[in-house]
């Protein structure tokens, strides 16, 4: 009896704190748990980008990521595969503050150059995959209005619009978010007729170092019938790597890349 | 291993023993390097084939401008100490005078080294690259002012994939990272002049001749080849300033064609080059600057001539204007010193200074690029106008994707322009469309 009682209150003092966080605290944990585990972090990826008639394209790359002060982030990506962007470097420094832009970045090796991208729209597909730039490295929560539209038994629903809808080519999108480990697990893109036309789905997760990881995740184009599939592999958190690597100021990791992705 | 029966009739080459030498080294260290599978080695490399014509008849070359089949192996090995790289192409170009004459300074022949270094960190602060490399620097889009290291303009012209337009230096390349920024010292021992255009491949304004000239006029300047004599030094301190990164330039060694003439035709006078920039974002786009000041370090005399000082400006502005598609526009001026000078030396010499260069040159530049189907398919165009010699070049690039292995290219070169002698207008007869195919592994 006292053991249920125990358990009893267990999920009262649970369902409270479900109950009293609100929109923002679930929408800053979700983007912590899917785009912060950890102070740095490492993984190799491929992405499989296949078309509607079936045929694939695939991309190899190991990525490393490392966390600011402040919620800015920087990401190191290094690819191997195809054989035309072999050793091409692309680096990103997220910047989060209002009106800031990412700093990107293309390493070309055969003409040893350096290139900035116009920072531009993070909508615009990231190497020709179904995944757009802001799926790598997260939307800003600072652009959209979130609203709790829903809490089952497992996920909460968050209905997102956004405040500048001009700046994209959706109208609202839903993410469903896992209540345990806060990783959003689904989220849907409606046009601006109001019809679902874009799914990304985190389909395998995995516990890794105590973060819960997102090991498969699928972007699906209901218009084109194409989709593409991103597998993670080799991943670690909490590496101690050097901040040089990721410095947008400095050629340094550009000309000799690390050998935590060369490797 | 006899390398020897693998390279024929290198020894009927004209700079041996050097060039073989190299080419057999870098055979080998391309062979082991895939043979070896204790090494942490990676090959890659591919294939391309490339045929062009040219638009209009040219008097002075063949109607042809590329037939070339080309395979680069590209060799990465790591080691705990650093990396050792190995790229070349081996090149059966249909148009060549002799494809068993390598020349490994001027990428004649059937080899063409790209690469040859090794990689490592001496101490914590400074990593080095000795040997033969890609060097690039400075902030423009196909317009240099700080950089320079050899380019080729022949490959550039004909329609080659833009990767060619870089030239390959022999050179120790040291970075030093202080705290106050980053230090870049490159020092090549013997010159590496630019693959510059010399009439073979690509017709030109002869000033001596007054006229347009190709295979019936080819210069064969003299080359700076003495070791540490003829040697070149460039240096770059960059950091960031505000949010933006600036630079500063130096360099050390010689105009990069044989602008200059003496008794014995053309040559490579010495030259030094001061310089800065700035590069950053600007509202929604990038934005960049730079200058330099060619010092020439010789004088003009009854017996030789050489380029007047020359102070250089570039600036630029690239931005997304639509979805998938970026402009960039530049605008760029050499403004020559001394022109009166100029213009009395051209005289004595021509006889006429109807032809002789602007004190400004003004150049406009616009690069738009498209991408679509899943960033398969890129459409770019990149023209050069310039008001004051009224001449342009217009450089359309179509590529698409068919897989991960294949690529297809047709791209142009098309020159116009109201005069025979104006930067662009000289290449008038050499405007080319291009097709090409490479297989990449």
């Amino acid at each position: 009896m006292k053991k249920w009682i125990t358990a009893l209150t267990a999920v009262a003092v649970v369902s409270g704190v479900y109950a009293e966080m609100s929109v923002d605290e679930i929408v800053n944990k979700a983007n912590q748990a899917s785009y912060y585990a950890g102070k740095d972090g490492k993984a190799d990826v491929e992405m499989k980008i296949i078309d509607k008639s079936g045929s694939e394209r695939t991309r190899e790359f190991t990525l490393l990521r490392m966390n600011f002060e402040g919620g800015d982030q920087k990401f190191y990506v290094y690819f191997k595969k195809p054989a035309d962007l072999y050793k091409q470097i692309f680096r990103v420094w997220k910047k989060v503050g209002e009106g800031e832009n990412d700093v990107r970045q293309m390493f070309l090796p055969a003409l040893n150059l350096n290139r900035e991208i116009a920072p531009g729209d993070k909508r615009t597909s990231f190497v020709g995959s179904d995944f757009v730039y802001e799926d790598v490295s997260g939307r800003n929560l600072n652009d959209d209005v979130h609203e709790l539209a829903e809490t089952t038994d497992t996920q909460y629903v968050i209905k997102n619009t956004p405040k500048d809808p001009g700046s994209v080519e959706f109208s609202h999108y839903t993410i469903r978010i896992d209540k345990e480990t806060f990783l959003p697990r689904k989220a849907e893109y409606f046009d601006k007729n109001g019809k679902l036309y874009r799914t990304v789905e985190a389909t395998k997760v995995e516990t890794i170092q105590g973060y819960p990881t997102v090991i498969e995740s699928v972007v699906s184009d209901l218009n084109t019938g194409g989709k593409t599939v991103n597998t993670f592999s080799n991943i670690q958190y909490d590496i101690g790597l050097n901040e040089q690597i990721f410095d947008t100021t400095n050629e340094r990791s550009l000309r000799r890349p690390p050998r935590e992705v060369t490797r | 291993m006899d390398f020897k029966k693998y390279i024929p009739n290198i020894s009927s080459c004209s700079l041996c023993p050097s060039a073989e030498r190299v080419v057999q080294i870098s055979l080998m260290s391309l062979l082991a390097a895939s043979a070896t599978y204790a090494l942490d080695t990676e090959l890659h490399g591919f294939v391309d084939g490339r045929g062009g014509y040219r638009t209009q008849n040219d008097p002075y070359e063949d109607e042809r401008s590329l037939s070339e089949l080309r395979l680069q192996l590209d060799s990465k090995t790591y080691f705990d100490w650093g990396e050792f790289s190995a790229r070349g192409d081996f090149v059966y170009d249909d148009l060549a005078d002799d494809i068993e004459k390598v020349d490994l300074e001027n990428g004649d022949g059937f080899f063409d080294l790209r690469e040859l270094n090794l990689l490592f960190t001496p101490v914590d602060w400074s990593d080095v690259k000795i040997g033969r490399q890609i060097l690039t620097w400075g902030t423009g889009d196909l317009i240099f002012i700080n950089d320079l290291f050899p380019k080729d303009w022949n490959s550039f012209l004909l329609g080659r994939d833009e990767e060619y337009l870089k030239a390959p230096s022999d050179a120790l390349f040291a970075s030093f990272f202080p705290s106050i920024g980053t230090i870049d010292v490159a020092y090549s021992p013997r010159m590496d002049a630019d693959r510059y255009v010399d009439g073979r491949r690509v017709s030109y304004w002869n000033p001596m001749q007054q006229s347009i000239a190709g295979q019936n006029a080819v210069i064969d300047a003299e080359r700076r080849d003495e070791w540490f004599k003829d040697y070149e030094m460039s240096a770059r301190f960059y950091r960031p300033v505000l949010s933006w990164e600036g630079a500063l330039y130096f360099y050390n060694g010689f105009w990069k064609s044989p602008v200059g003439g003496n008794a014995n035709g053309a040559y490579f006078p010495r030259m030094n080059a001061y310089g800065a920039s700035a590069k950053g974002s600007a509202g929604k786009g990038l934005a960049n600057v730079e200058i330099g000041y060619y010092d020439s370090r010789e004088e003009s005399g009854p017996t030789q001539f050489v380029p007047n000082d020359e102070f250089r400006f570039l600036t630029g502005y690239e931005r997304e204007v639509a979805k998938n598609l970026t402009a960039g526009v530049q605008y760029y001026l050499e403004w020559m010193m001394d022109h009166d000078g100029y213009e009395q030396e051209y005289n004595a010499m021509y006889g006429t200074t109807a032809t002789a260069r602007d004190e400004f040159r003004h150049l406009l530049t616009l690069r738009l690029t498209k991408m679509l189907m899943n960033q398969n398919l890129t459409l770019s165009l990149f023209t050069f106008y310039s008001p004051s010699d009224n001449d342009a070049y217009f450089r359309p690039i179509i590529t698409y994707k068919i897989s991960d292995h294949w690529k297809v290219t047709a791209n142009g070169n098309f020159f116009v322009g109201e005069s025979d002698y104006t930067f662009f207008g000289q290449f008038k007869y050499n405007s080319n469309v291009n097709l090409g195919v490479r297989y990449s592994f």
